[in-house]
């Protein structure tokens, strides 16, 4: 641990510290722009310059100098001030003075640094340069004379998001960042440039001059659009939210977030259920809510009733279903809409159980019928990480670009039962190998899957290797409040149930419940709409307060942003006053109520936090036979109602993943 | 003057061939076995005992530099020699005559370098515009392994060396050590941070020692001749024999070998028929390549050339290309097509330098026609030690250096532009509105 001593006041850093973070933990401001905590160190921007004893007799980079014992550290010598006014004004002189049509205004580094360290006037009488914008696909605006060359995009595609698409062609005064031949970058967190832009270069095209920052709430919430529960912030204002932004929480998303979890906010004001409906004559038209509840009173089920959950429902919503359905004496309920008819007597063994963080710790990993890429972004980024630490990945199905190097045994299923040698060597000598089963194999080789865990002996002390990842932010949640039957959703199905509640379920086979009474409780006009005899309109994630538990078994609180369009309510208080109607009145009236109660059901719900799950694997059939032959998730862009009403993802889908489709049929 | 005897490059003037046999004839590749068999820190001893300091510009001892690599390579870390004949400084062409004329002292060179740093294997870097040069180097490695005298058993010492022959595309910024490292990885030409230094982690994070074309090819005769011989050239602290490359407005301008510290005046009068126009047509000279400040011609005539000499007056011994300059040049001109040069060389990466270059350039141009204020030249002096000293390479102190030099020597003149574009009169002229 070196002491060094930073403008006089000595302190003791971490070994292996810079000496930039050593001015941090003394409570020193150091400008920068192309230093990031998460990227490698580029040392480019020279705005990081701090004078450092002993050492030449020139300003260092701090950000790429190391903190040695004994170092003197300061920060406010005329050399340095000297040295930030200098590269504030040659970053200024061929940036153009267009803030005020600048969307980055109002949350822009080089503002706030020129503010705070620069000159009150530039000395610059030439003629400033322009660059031709560049094309970087829908979701990232270019004004690249903004550029100031930090190159933080580049290294984030390169590093985190594993394309190397960025890059930086010419020299000098002449050096420009585009994108490879001028194509769509093809990540799905190529959102994330925005974020890490330090000026207005790159910003983002869907939100292109909606709103300045100071007019907007922020709401602190969670997004649905996977499993991995990331911690966001909407940004509204007025009715309408107008972007996502991710927050940190190191434990889960760092500090990215999805394409999808950014953007798919715009679905948020189209396709919207905005009023009851009722089918009539085979039509559905609009009703008021006594019209709705009256027509699902008069089906008179009695205890002939199910509840099927979609995949961005919260837990309340669930429970508020759950417990009309078991008020009236049903007991059918399920989540898994595609029927999914895996074990979960115990929950560990359907749970991410090395946690997100810790798949980063993980040395040797194997992929078990899951495109991670697709199905949760942000493990897949981890596992990045692991292999920069040494991991080795293998990985068993259908061979698909997961962005790091991965070693394929194949699509075929009994792999599990006797792993080629290498493999099975790479995995005796690991000392915190993961195995990751994704929903293609869960299925037919869920039971396999625990007893290679076993032989493995993945789980050890203070370390479980054994993951199952979803995709659905539904899901774990939905486990733990008991949206399973033993036979998936067959078993609703077969129970021939009069009156079936489909809480925001857009992808189920509702051909199976043409004899049921549907009552469709959601947001968006998708699948599960059209096929409803009565829809009750819902909240979005966006409108309600809710809790979500993500696929490490995280629960996680979000609030509200803005209220629902309409006659639209939260979904609770739909089942409280629908449960009134029927005879059945629940017994909660607040939503501190409601918890209060989930909470006494299901303590793991009552606080947030990691629920933890005793790893007790039930007994399966362990041979796994047959293959996998594709993945569950067929287009990232567009695997929710919200994602499906929402232009930018459409225009994603289209260019980035169908382009080579359109290109053909257009010559 | 240097006698014929004390010659390291006997063949600089191409009057021999330059083939092996030659070579050989000439005393080249003469028992290299031998003198590899004192051992390699006896060699690095021998080294630094003849006061070699690195003929690349900076002038670093070249025997502490070997020193500085590790002593026992791990097998999967190997060392490794790369030799910068990425020649590119306007005015300097000294490590093309080597590689055109006498491209076995270089290979010879790299052969003993390599081993007493332990090196594996040896990269020479050749600027991309040496068509020929490299045609004639990648002949000379050929021989040279036809020979033996290298792969396997290198010349019969034991010692297995490679020499890979590496062309360059043609940026200035890839002669910096790091930039070289990352050009040879395949990538584009920039810097690297510094720490860590290429004798850590160098090319392809191996530790690495980054040599002139002219430190490595003196090596073999100073082992044979002995670090007292090389020493008793030159004055303390500047030891040796060098190529002097004399460029601009002399009467014969060449590349020669001289003793170091030899006065100005006599290196002109001896090799290079002297000043165009006699010494009174003197202005100004650039003595160690365009990065250098230039030196007005009352200090320059008597100065010893060599590193402490030339940095008593503010500018520097660096490649020891002399750029010399008579009275009929336009001096601001002159510095103004250097700063276009650095411009256009600069990589684009840090800040100051990819910004400061371009803007000092522009300025310099409005300097050129007088189309400025007199308080601009002020900016100027302040922009360019803005760029100095902050930037990641040395790009941007060179690209600093030589308008320093013209405003420290030349303001006068400068001034005289601006007073005379604007008519004489030294107020700005009012606009008719006012």
């Amino acid at each position: 641990m070196p002491k060094v001593k930073v403008d006089g006041v000595e302190i003791e850093v971490p070994a292996g510290a810079t000496v930039l973070q050593a001015c941090e933990l003394a409570g020193k401001e150091i400008p920068r722009f192309c230093y990031h905590e998460r990227l490698s160190i580029a040392g480019n921007c020279r705005m990081c310059l701090v004078e450092v004893k002993p050492g030449p007799p020139k300003p260092q980079a701090s950000c790429a100098l190391p903190a040695a014992d004994n170092q003197e550290i300061f920060t406010t010598t005329p050399m340095v001030k000297h040295a930030r006014e200098g590269m504030m004004e040659f970053l200024l002189i061929n940036h153009p003075l267009d803030c005020p049509i600048c969307d980055q205004g109002g949350e822009c580094d080089l503002q706030d640094q020129s503010i705070a360290y620069g000159r009150g006037q530039s000395r610059f009488q030439e003629n400033k340069r322009a660059v031709t914008e560049k094309y970087m696909g829908p979701i990232v605006k270019t004004v690249m004379t903004r550029c100031i060359q930090c190159t933080r995009c580049v290294r984030f595609a390169e590093e985190v998001a594993g394309v190397e698409e960025i890059g930086a062609i010419g020299r000098g005064e002449d050096m420009q960042i585009t994108s490879y031949l001028e194509h769509a970058v093809t990540s799905e967190l190529s959102g994330n440039v925005v974020d890490l832009c330090p000026v207005g270069a790159l910003t983002s095209k869907p939100y292109a001059f909606e709103a300045r920052p100071w007019e907007l709430k922020k709401t602190l919430t969670i997004d649905v659009m996977d499993a991995v529960g990331t911690n966001i912030r909407l940004d509204s204002r007025g009715r309408q939210v107008l972007r996502c932004l991710p927050r940190i929480n190191e434990d889960v998303n760092e500090e990215w977030a999805t394409d999808k979890t950014r953007h798919a906010v715009d679905g948020l004001v189209r396709r919207r259920l905005d009023k009851p409906y009722v089918r009539r004559d085979g039509k559905l038209v609009p009703a008021t809510w006594e019209e709705a509840f009256a027509a699902i009173a008069a089906v008179n089920a009695g205890s002939s009733v199910a509840a099927v959950a979609g995949d961005l429902v919260d837990c309340e919503t669930m429970y508020a279903a759950k417990a009309l359905v078991t008020a009236m004496g049903g007991s059918l309920l399920e989540g898994r809409q595609t029927g999914m008819d895996y074990d979960t007597s115990s929950l560990a063994a359907v749970n991410f159980n090395t946690t997100i963080a810790g798949t980063e710790e993980a040395d040797a990993i194997l992929l078990v019928g899951t495109n991670l890429r697709w199905e949760a972004p942000l493990v897949n980024t981890r596992i990045r990480k692991a292999i920069k630490k040494g991991a080795k990945v293998f990985a068993i199905g259908p061979e698909v670009d997961l962005t790091y190097r991965v070693e394929w045994l194949g699509n075929d299923l009994s792999v599990l039962g006797k792993l080629p040698k290498n493999v099975a060597d790479a995995f005796k000598g690991a000392e915190r190998p993961i195995m990751i089963v994704g929903g293609a194999a869960l299925r037919s080789a869920h039971g396999a899957a625990l007893k290679l865990a076993k032989s493995l002996k993945l789980v050890r002390d203070g370390w479980n290797g054994f993951n199952v990842v979803h995709f659905s932010a539904a899901r774990m949640g939905g486990l733990m409040l008991g949206y399973a039957q033993k036979g998936g959703i067959a078993d609703v199905v077969a129970g021939k149930p009069k009156l079936v509640f489909f809480l925001g379920a857009d992808e189920v086979d509702f051909s199976k419940f043409d004899k049921s009474f549907k009552v469709y409780v959601g947001h968006h006009g998708d699948h599960g709409a059209h096929h409803a005899d009565v829809i009750l309109p819902g909240a979005s994630y966006a409108e309600k307060s809710g809790t979500w538990v993500n696929l490490e078994g995280r629960v996680q609180r979000g609030e509200r942003a803005v209220f629902p369009p309409g006659d639209a309510r939260e979904d609770w208080t739909i089942f409280r006053a629908l449960s009134e109607k029927l005879g059945q009145t629940l017994p909660f009236d607040t939503i501190e109520e409601l918890r209060a109660d989930m909470g006494r059901d299901v303590p793991a719900l009552a606080k947030e936090g990691l629920a933890s799950f005793e790893w007790n694997p039930p007994a399966l059939s362990d041979t796994a036979v047959g293959t996998i032959d594709a993945y569950p998730i067929k287009d990232f862009y567009l695997t929710n109602a919200i994602c499906r009403a929402s232009p930018t993802m459409q225009l994603c889908s289209a260019e980035l993943l169908h382009g080579d489709e359109l290109a053909e049929a257009a010559e | 003057m240097l006698a014929n005897k004390d010659r390291i490059f006997t063949n600089v003037y191409g009057f021999q061939s330059w083939h092996i046999d030659a070579a050989i004839k000439r005393g080249d590749w003469d028992n290299t076995k031998d003198l590899m068999a004192i051992g390699q820190d006896a060699i690095i001893d021998k080294i630094k005992a003849s006061g070699l300091r690195g003929r690349g510009g900076a002038g670093f001892p070249t025997g502490m530099k070997w020193s500085f690599m590790p002593k026992e390579p791990k097998p999967d870390r190997p060392n490794f020699l790369v030799i910068n004949a990425d020649e590119s400084e306007p005015g300097s062409c000294k490590d093309r005559e080597i590689i055109r004329h006498d491209p076995q002292k270089l290979i010879e060179g790299a052969l003993i370098a390599g081993f007493a740093m332990r090196a594996r294997a040896a990269y020479i870097y050749i600027r991309g515009e040496f068509i020929r040069e490299a045609e004639n180097l990648f002949t000379a490695v050929a021989e040279a392994y036809e020979k033996g005298f290298l792969g396997k058993n290198a010349a019969g010492s034991g010692y297995d060396f490679d020499v890979f022959v590496h062309r360059g595309a043609g940026a200035y910024i890839c002669g910096e050590e790091t930039a070289m490292l990352e050009s040879l990885e395949g990538k584009k030409g920039q810097p690297r941070l510094k720490p860590p230094f290429p004798a850590g982690a160098g090319l392809y994070g191996c530790p690495t020692t980054v040599n002139n074309v002219e430190s490595i090819a003196v090596v073999p005769t100073i082992l044979r001749r002995g670090p007292e011989w090389f020493a008793s050239f030159g004055a303390e602290n500047n030891k040796g024999t060098k190529l002097f490359q004399i460029s601009g407005h002399v009467n014969k301008p060449c590349v020669v070998e001289e003793a170091m510290s030899i006065p100005f005046r006599e290196l002109i009068e001896k090799h290079a028929g002297g000043i165009r126009g006699g010494w009174d047509n003197l202005l100004a000279v650039i003595p160690g390549g365009s990065s250098v400040p230039l030196v007005p011609a009352e200090q320059i005539m008597d100065c010893p050339m060599d590193f402490d000499g030339l940095k008593a007056l503010g500018s520097g011994l660096g490649t020891a290309a002399v750029i010399v300059m008579d009275k009929s040049t336009d001096i601001v001109r002159a510095i103004s097509r250097i700063s276009y040069f650095y411009r256009h060389e600069s990589c684009g990466q840090c800040t100051p330098c990819r910004e400061g270059t371009g803007w000092m350039w522009r300025v310099m141009e409005r300097m050129r026609t007088g189309d400025a204020e007199i308080s601009e030249i002020d900016t100027l002096y302040q922009v360019t030690k803005q760029v100095e000293g902050h930037s990641i390479c040395a790009l941007g102190d060179a690209a600093a250096w030589p308008i320093q030099g013209l405003i420290r020597h030349f303001r006068p003149e400068m001034e005289r532009r601006i007073k005379d574009n604007r008519g004489g009169g030294l107020e700005p002229m009012m606009e008719a509105a006012e």
